[in-house]
Order: C-alpha cells, then sequence, then structure tokens
C-alpha cells in the first residue's frame, strides 16, 4: 500500500469522524474544537493532492480566522452543555432518516468511476503558488477587485449590525 | 504510478455534506447550524479540488506543459473568499440575535413577525 493511500484513508476516517462529532456533541466549544479537527484532515487531503497554496489558506483563513471568531462568539455568549437546546427525538431520526437517504441517493447516482487522481509528487504543479497567482493577476484580477468590495461591504455591515442600538428602539 | 480512483473523493465529500445536512436539520443552535453549513462548503471544496487534479491528469497525458485545472482551483479560492465575508455578517447578525432575544435558539426567531 502506497504511503498516499495510507494517508488518504486515514485523513478521510479522521475527517468523517470529527465531523460526526460537530453534530453529535452537546457543548458547543467542543464542535468548534471538532471543526477544526476536520479542516486541519481537510487541509491535509489538500496537501496529498498537491494542492498547497489552497492547504495554507485553508489553514490560516478556516482553521486560524473564522474558527476563532465562531470559538469568540461561543465565548461571548457563555454557552455551555447545560443551556444547549435539544430537539426532540422523533426530529432527529427524522433529520438523520432524510440525511441518510439523501446520501444513499447521491452515492447511487455518482458510483460509477469517471477518472483517476494521480498522487505522484511533481506531475501536477497548478496548485503551487507561483501558476495560481499568475492566473489569478491576470485572468482573475476582475473578480479579486470585486472580492475586495465583497469584503469592503462585508465589514460595514458587520459593523452596523454589531453596533448598541438606541435604547428607545428596543422593545 | 500511483492512481487514486476519483470516486473515493466523491464519497468522502458526499458523506462530509450529508453530515452537515443531518446538523443543520438536528441541531437548534444557531451557531451549530452555522458551522455545519462552512462543513458543507467546505465538503464542495474538497470535490472541487480533487475533480481540479483529475482534469489536470487527463489533460497532462498529452500536452505535459499544460495548466489545465488551475481554474477549480482559483474557484475554491473564491468560494473561501466569500464564505470569511459571510461567516462575518451572519456572526455578527446571531449576536444581534442574541442581545435581543437573549438565546441562540431557533426556535425562538418565529417571534421576529411580531
Amino acid at each position: 500500500m502506497h504511503i498516499n493511500e495510507i494517508l488518504f484513508w486515514f485523513l478521510t476516517a479522521l475527517a468523517l469522524f470529527s465531523a460526526m462529532m460537530v453534530v453529535f456533541s452537546k457543548n458547543p466549544v467542543h464542535s468548534v474544537l471538532w471543526l477544526i479537527m476536520v479542516f486541519i484532515s481537510i487541509t491535509g487531503h489538500y496537501i496529498i493532492m498537491n494542492a498547497q497554496f489552497l492547504a495554507i489558506v485553508n489553514m490560516i483563513v478556516y482553521a486560524g480566522a473564522i474558527m476563532v471568531l465562531f470559538l469568540f462568539v461561543i465565548m461571548f455568549m457563555n454557552l455551555n452543555a447545560e443551556s444547549e437546546p435539544q430537539k426532540s427525538k422523533w426530529m432527529k431520526f427524522a433529520a438523520v432518516l432524510s440525511g441518510g437517504s439523501l446520501m444513499l441517493i447521491l452515492i447511487a447516482a455518482l458510483k460509477d468511476n469517471v477518472g483517476f487522481i494521480s498522487s505522484v509528487h511533481g506531475e501536477g504543479s497548478i496548485g503551487l503558488i507561483k501558476n495560481l497567482g499568475k492566473v489569478l493577476f491576470t485572468e482573475y484580477v476582475v473578480p479579486f477587485e470585486i472580492s475586495s468590495i465583497l469584503f469592503l461591504s462585508a465589514m460595514v455591515g458587520a459593523v452596523v449590525l454589531g453596533k448598541k442600538e438606541p435604547s428607545n428602539t428596543v422593545s | 504510478m500511483q492512481v487514486m480512483p476519483i470516486n473515493y473523493y466523491i464519497f468522502l465529500s458526499v458523506a462530509l455534506f450529508t453530515i452537515g445536512i443531518v446538523g443543520v436539520l438536528t441541531r437548534r443552535n444557531a451557531i451549530i447550524i452555522f458551522m455545519c453549513i462552512e462543513l458543507m462548503l467546505n465538503a464542495v471544496n474538497v470535490l472541487l479540488v480533487a475533480f481540479s487534479k483529475m482534469h489536470h491528469v487527463a489533460a497532462f497525458a498529452l500536452d505535459s506543459s499544460t495548466t489545465a485545472g488551475t481554474e477549480a482551483q482559483l474557484f475554491v479560492f473564491f468560494i473561501m473568499v466569500v464564505a470569511a465575508a459571510e461567516v462575518t455578517v451572519g456572526l455578527a447578525i446571531i449576536v444581534m440575535l442574541y442581545r435581543n432575544i437573549h438565546a441562540v435558539d431557533i426556535n425562538f426567531l418565529n417571534r421576529l413577525k411580531h
């Protein structure tokens, strides 16, 4: 068994187990920590697919920035396992049943093999920062600039929403 | 030469996506629901990168100087950009909600009607 194959199965098992724990753990802080585990294993998948730029961005942006933001909000609200609202048993059963049937349908529809991924390093160099940056700043420079406007508007929106409202408008 | 069928990546992605859907359906905490949406976005990202590599491998066999598959990875990059902006606004909305109704339980959200 090749080393990449072993890594693939290990990272897949880790990702699926951590994703389960995100959904089923009672404490929201534990959910965030398990979600960081999912992102780390997905970063590992990017690395064995030789998509190095995306691996770094996934690690820094998702596992770093976004998850810290989630953790910050959860700590700000002082959520814990006792205050966690629970749905009824039948609702959970129905949700798992519908999700499982969706997975069944998707796998049945996509089970035919259409291609292969080579995991030989050095062959596919498209994931390197040099190649991606060249394409990003020539062909895709307009979407890149538009995304900066998106960030600006998201920042303004977050500040407006997070601003403390005047006391006379709160009922 | 070590090859990996694209099926495995499809199954991984479908499983992660389904776990995200089950999380959205079972949990009542708005933050956890938001985290499950992030999980579903990441499942899609994994599949996009896998298809990009598959496309590149197919094109590489014909022409060894090809850059086929770069667009998909840039697409993933833009998904991450949009997801970061989305998380900022979404968490701001959840914080505002918490300030108004002192809970993040989505069952209390029907108070917005009144």
